[in-house]
């Protein structure tokens, strides 16, 4: 039988020395179910992602995937549970080649242990044409990514997350910095993640963007959990109400 | 591959992967750096050629050239990988001293190169170890945990053996001599071909495999290369540990050629390593240089080296040269960054 939730976290907190970025806080990602995040600067938004995918470790609290009890969350166990993310940061590294970027902490090898170069090459260019839409033969497997524009930047991200058989996806503000065009793409491609019976945790601060994708949504504030709200029961205005009372008050009431 | 990526395609037919021609131009601009520098070394050589005809074309030379350029070499290779991953070690100098200590203190009593020549690659490890540790454990800059560990080092090995030197002229007709600085069909120097072996060995770890391609990332970009699961620390401990590890089997090399050991073997290899490094087109701040470049780049300084003392010039023009190789290369790297840009 499948688990109920893909990710649970129960009373996790966290703490960066005098500061504590989150406190006590539960958040659930159900099977299929695409969640939005909301809040304002510094409301944790990004330390709650960073728990999720292992970067940081929470300092205290329980964290399930699966109905599994995850001790210690690391990236790479992270990756090997399915969770992927689309950092904002975007995580590449720019002067190096595309290939070098798709690939980059899961390098695929040969059976000798050596890298498989050649492979990685084909994949890429396999994965710019049909996924990333570059066509251009300016742009190759050997490109580097620093002559890249934001919203291919944005591609290479998305695209990297996917090829990896992602289960999970986690999408950081990836809206930022993107044109109109380019912000449409991603949120038909968000939508196609739920299509393929696949669960999404979507941060943005456009709560537009949020509640036209998401199943349900969860309003951060300080570190704690303000409230959440299914899309489906409550409308865009009423929401943005919400989180200018959120901002203002601190709570939903 | 799954299914969703080829959602994203938004149903649109699938084209050919554009298969680029060759074009001259392409690879040109690919190979800029590496061109320009087998231009330098050609350019370099035909100057001496001209200058002192004698000399650069008679085959002593080049022997000589042979035997005292992979001493760098063999130490400019690694700090390659070391300044790609964003990293600096300027201890290897006393490095090459500390394992010949080690080499020493095991050959005097036992007799043994073999072992004495395993005791100093163990002791280049475990300075690389100190020196990776100081950087990762402790979290100094490794430009200044490594001017403290080259006088740390070095004076170590001068309080070990109380200053004096060792002779090794015992070591002579063994077998390990013959294969480390023996000759091949009389004339060639082995070193020559440790130092190609070590460029091959240094090519491949850094283009074949994942730490070499993890040496890249962490020196590029290390938040990205962290966000994506690369274990940062453990790529750095071991760029420090290879560099310990040949800067030892370098100070090997450089005390057995001349059968003997002196305790500031080293102090004339720090110019001339770094100044091989940065003419091969490595960047200073991490992130791109090649093994090439470096290998090229430490036979361009060797010949310099030879050249300047064939057409005349006195030791004190080396110092001037390499420093101003090593400033100019710099500054070319960041000029041309700044105008890809």
């Amino acid at each position: 039988m499948e688990p109920t939730y893909r990710i649970e976290l129960y009373d996790v907190c966290k703490n960066f020395g005098e500061v504590q970025s989150l406190s006590n806080v539960d958040f659930k990602l159900g099977q299929n179910e695409v969640v939005g995040l909301l809040g304002d600067n510094g409301a944790g938004k990004s330390t709650l992602i960073k728990i999720l995918t292992g970067y940081h470790q929470p300092s205290s609290g329980e964290l399930f995937v699966d109905g599994k009890k995850i001790e210690s969350l690391t990236v790479p166990l992270a990756r090997s549970l399915g969770i992927e993310t689309v950092y904002q940061e975007r995580a590449l590294a720019e002067q190096q080649t595309l290939w070098r970027n798709i690939f980059l902490g899961r390098e695929l090898r040969t059976p000798y242990g050596l890298l498989d170069v050649k492979r990685m090459k084909t994949e890429t260019s396999n994965l710019m044409i049909k996924s990333m839409g570059f066509t251009s033969s300016a742009v190759s497997p050997e490109s580097t990514i620093e002559t890249f524009s934001g919203g291919e930047k944005q591609g290479v991200a998305i695209v990297r997350a996917l090829y990896f058989d992602a289960e999970i996806i986690i999408l950081d503000e990836p809206t930022m910095g993107l044109s109109l065009k380019e912000t449409r793409k991603l949120l038909d491609f968000v939508r196609h993640i739920k299509d393929a019976g696949k669960s999404a945790v979507f941060i943005d601060h456009n709560i537009f963007h949020v509640y036209s994708v998401a199943d349900r949504v969860v309003v951060l504030d300080r570190g704690k959990v303000a409230g959440e709200f299914r899309t489906s029961d409550i409308t865009l205005d009423d929401l943005m109400e919400k989180m200018y009372l959120v901002a203002e008050t601190g709570s939903l009431d | 591959m799954s299914s969703e990526i080829k959602e994203l395609s938004d149903g649109d037919e699938i084209p050919k992967p554009p298969k680029e021609p060759f074009k001259m131009k392409n690879f040109v601009r690919k190979n800029v750096t590496q061109l320009g520098m087998i231009f330098v070394f050609f350019g370099i050589w035909l100057f001496f050629i001209l200058a002192a005809p004698k000399t650069f074309l008679s085959p002593q030379i080049y022997y000589a050239f042979m035997s005292t350029t992979p001493l760098f070499a063999i130490m400019a290779l690694p700090l390659t990988m070391v300044i790609i991953a964003g990293e600096m070690d300027l201890s290897f100098s006393s490095i090459m001293a500390i394992g010949m200590v080690a080499f020493v203190f095991i050959f005097e009593p036992t007799g043994n190169v073999g072992l004495a020549v395993i005791a100093a690659l163990a002791a280049g490890i475990a300075a690389g170890i100190m020196n990776g540790g100081l950087v990762v454990g402790i979290g100094i800059p490794s430009l200044v945990a490594t001017i403290g560990t080259q006088f740390f080092l070095r004076g170590l090995a001068l309080v070990l053996l109380d200053g004096k030197g060792a002779t090794l002229v015992a070591t002579k007709e063994t077998f390990v001599y013959q294969i480390l600085v023996g000759k091949t069909i009389g004339k060639i120097p082995n070193q020559f071909w440790w130092s190609i072996a070590v460029a091959i060995l240094c090519w491949i770890i850094l283009n074949r495999t994942r730490l070499g391609a993890h040496i890249y990332l962490i020196g590029d970009n290390e938040k990205s290369a962290r966000l994506m699961g690369v274990n940062v620390n453990r790529t750095r401990m071991a760029v420090f540990i290879m560099m310990g590890f040949a800067s030892a089997l370098a100070g090997v090399l450089a005390s057995l050629q001349v059968s003997f050991f002196w305790p500031s073997l080293g102090e004339g290899y720090l110019l001339s390593t770094l100044a091989s490094v940065f003419l091969g087109g490595t960047s200073v701040f991490g992130g791109t240089g090649t093994i090439l470049g470096t290998f090229l780049g430490s036979y361009i300084i060797g010949a310099i080296n030879a050249g300047i003392v064939a057409i005349g010039l006195t030791g004190f023009w080396t110092e001037l040269i390499y420093g101003f190789i090593i400033v100019a290369s710099v500054s070319m790297h960041v000029i041309l960054q700044r105008r890809i840009k």
